[in-house]
């Protein structure tokens, strides 16, 4: 089996040989998944925390923030199983050279799944340990050839109010579809992933099947689910909260203590799963902990102001 | 007390101590197998469970004049003082919850989140005119304040406004329920408009 490691991971963040051998039915797995990866293609690179176990599946697969499928916590998984998700297509457009429709099969295949371990922290002050199996996004990214002026990437969410009671609701104050966007400098950083599989299965519908992004040093709704498509920019591109509420969520959207959220302090957070009486509250990381991986991204930025 | 009332005192006491018993379950259940009855965060699922009640108790503390003027039914106004030291309780546990199992009793946080976090603030200004209504909910009080009693009352009307600003600006999307809370809000007092506009 092929197995490598991304320069840019300290090797004290390595995931012990035993936890990975534990996890090796997902290789299974993924291979009768409709996405037809090749079992013997799966590259790994852990990068947990040697002192922070992962949080059960259970766990991470019940409790989402999915709004196209209800704004509860339990709404998605109650209601994600109405979801089609293949055939998948995927429009890419904008300043690149390969445009067009695919099928998301074909954007995925030949590329080498990794599964990394990433923190996973909410704008809401809550966080979570995954398991993800992702592609690097710069790999995708670069396949579709994007022009020499493409500055930023933005991704867009499937829209479908007949499988997404969240989009049929008279009372949303969402502009549906969810769009999110990245610089193209953070969309081709390492740790940037397209993640197809969690826990070492294909993604659950309610975890934003069958893929979505994953960029682990910024709040979670950045991470976009169910993608349907792919825009590259010259402009920046606009992103739903952003749009929602500005002062309240920015483009950027960072992990960072520092800065404040009018309806959370993001000086801690709470590491899920939590009890009654242990809410198991940690400071929170700058970066979410990624600093030394990602913070020359934004040298000379006033991370106050680009929030 | 009419014999009626005898009976049926001790029915609405119970049917508005069920919400608890529900809970007091779920909190047994959860010492169990943490997160069977109450999610992956059962902190934040008290801390919603009270504060539903609360907002629905406080609401049905003011339909009890309502349906008492509507169906002249006199003898309802005897539950008012009930219904609204429940919505009182259930406010104060909603409190409580938020300090115990949300902020986990950390006075760092729960400092900066009474002064900084908006939505917070308010909902402290709602306990705030709730409480003295409490406390002089007794007949004793009601007595010794007389038509001043009535007055002070009124507290609860901006108490109330106070706890669906906290519910719409905590509120990201999925405006169903809090607009819903409002209108029947706003329904009851356009009630109270009308008959205060035919009295006088
Ligand atoms: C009359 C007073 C109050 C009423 C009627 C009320 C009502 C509510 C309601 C209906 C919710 C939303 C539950 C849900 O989304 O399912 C809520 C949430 C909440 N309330 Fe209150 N509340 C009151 C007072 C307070 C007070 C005094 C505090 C704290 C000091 C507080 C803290 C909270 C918190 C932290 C949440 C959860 C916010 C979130 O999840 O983002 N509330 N309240």
């Amino acid at each position: 089996m092929l197995i490598r490691k991304p320069d840019s991971i300290p090797s004290s963040e390595i995931t012990p040989e035993s936890t990975y051998v534990s996890r090796r039915h997902f290789v299974r797995d993924l291979s009768i998944g409709s996405v037809g990866l090749a079992a013997s293609s799966i590259a790994r690179a852990n990068t947990l925390p040697l002192d922070e176990p992962l949080t059960p599946e259970r766990i991470i697969t019940s409790y989402n923030n999915f709004y196209e499928f209800g704004t509860d916590k339990g709404d998605p998984v109650r209601h994600a199983h109405q979801l089609t998700t293949a055939p998948w297509k995927v429009k890419v457009s904008g300043e690149v050279a390969k445009p067009g429709e695919y099928d998301y099969e074909d954007l995925v295949k030949g590329l080498t799944p990794e599964e990394r371990i990433y923190r996973f922290r909410c704008v809401e002050a809550w966080s979570m340990v995954v398991p993800w199996t992702g592609i690097p996004l710069k790999a995708l990214l670069q396949r579709l050839e994007p022009t020499g002026n493409a500055k930023y990437v933005e991704f867009t969410t499937l829209l479908r109010p007949s499988e997404m009671p969240g989009q049929r609701s008279l009372f949303t104050s969402i502009d549906w579809p969810y769009v999110e966007g990245l610089r193209l400098d953070e969309a081709y950083h390492p740790l940037s992933i397209m993640v197809v599989g969690l826990y070492g299965k294909l993604l659950p519908k309610q975890n934003g099947a069958p893929w979505r992004l994953i960029v682990p040093w910024k709040y979670g709704f950045k991470s976009i689910k169910s993608i349907v498509q792919i825009r590259f920019t010259e402009k920046k591109p606009k992103n739903t909260w952003n749009i929602l509420a500005p002062h309240e969520y920015g483009f950027y959207a960072n992990v960072n203590p520092a800065v404040s959220h009018p309806r959370w302090s993001q000086a801690s957070e709470r590491r899920l799963p939590t009890t009654l009486f242990n809410q198991n509250r940690i400071p929170t990381l700058a970066f979410n902990g990624y600093g030394e991986e990602v913070a020359s991204l934004y040298a000379g930025m006033n991370l106050r102001r680009n929030f | 007390m009419p014999a009626n009332a005898r009976v049926l005192k001790p029915i609405v006491f119970l049917t508005l101590s069920l919400p608890l018993g529900w809970l007091a379950y779920a909190i047994g259940q959860e010492f169990n197998e943490p997160g069977i009855a109450l999610g992956a965060d059962p902190g934040e699922a008290v801390v919603h469970f009270l504060g539903e009640w609360t907002i629905r108790l406080l609401l049905l503390t003011l339909c009890v004049s309502t349906v008492r003027r509507l169906i002249r039914a006199p003898a309802v106004i005897g539950y008012r003082r009930m219904i609204g030291l429940f919505a009182f309780s259930y406010a104060v546990m909603h409190m409580f919850s938020y300090i115990g199992f949300l902020a986990g009793f950390e006075w760092q946080v729960i400092r900066q989140d009474f002064v900084e976090r908006a939505y917070i603030t308010v909902s402290l200004g709602a306990v705030a005119l709730l409480i003295p209504l409490a406390l002089t909910s007794t007949r004793g009080w009601q007595r010794r304040l007389g038509r001043r009693w009535r007055q002070l009352h009124l507290l609860v009307y901006p108490a109330i406004a106070l706890a669906l600003v906290h519910l719409l600006w905590l509120t990201k999307d999925g405006y169903a329920e809090p607009l819903l809370y409002c209108a029947i809000f706003a329904g009851l007092m356009i009630e109270r408009l009308a008959d205060w506009r035919r009295r006088t």
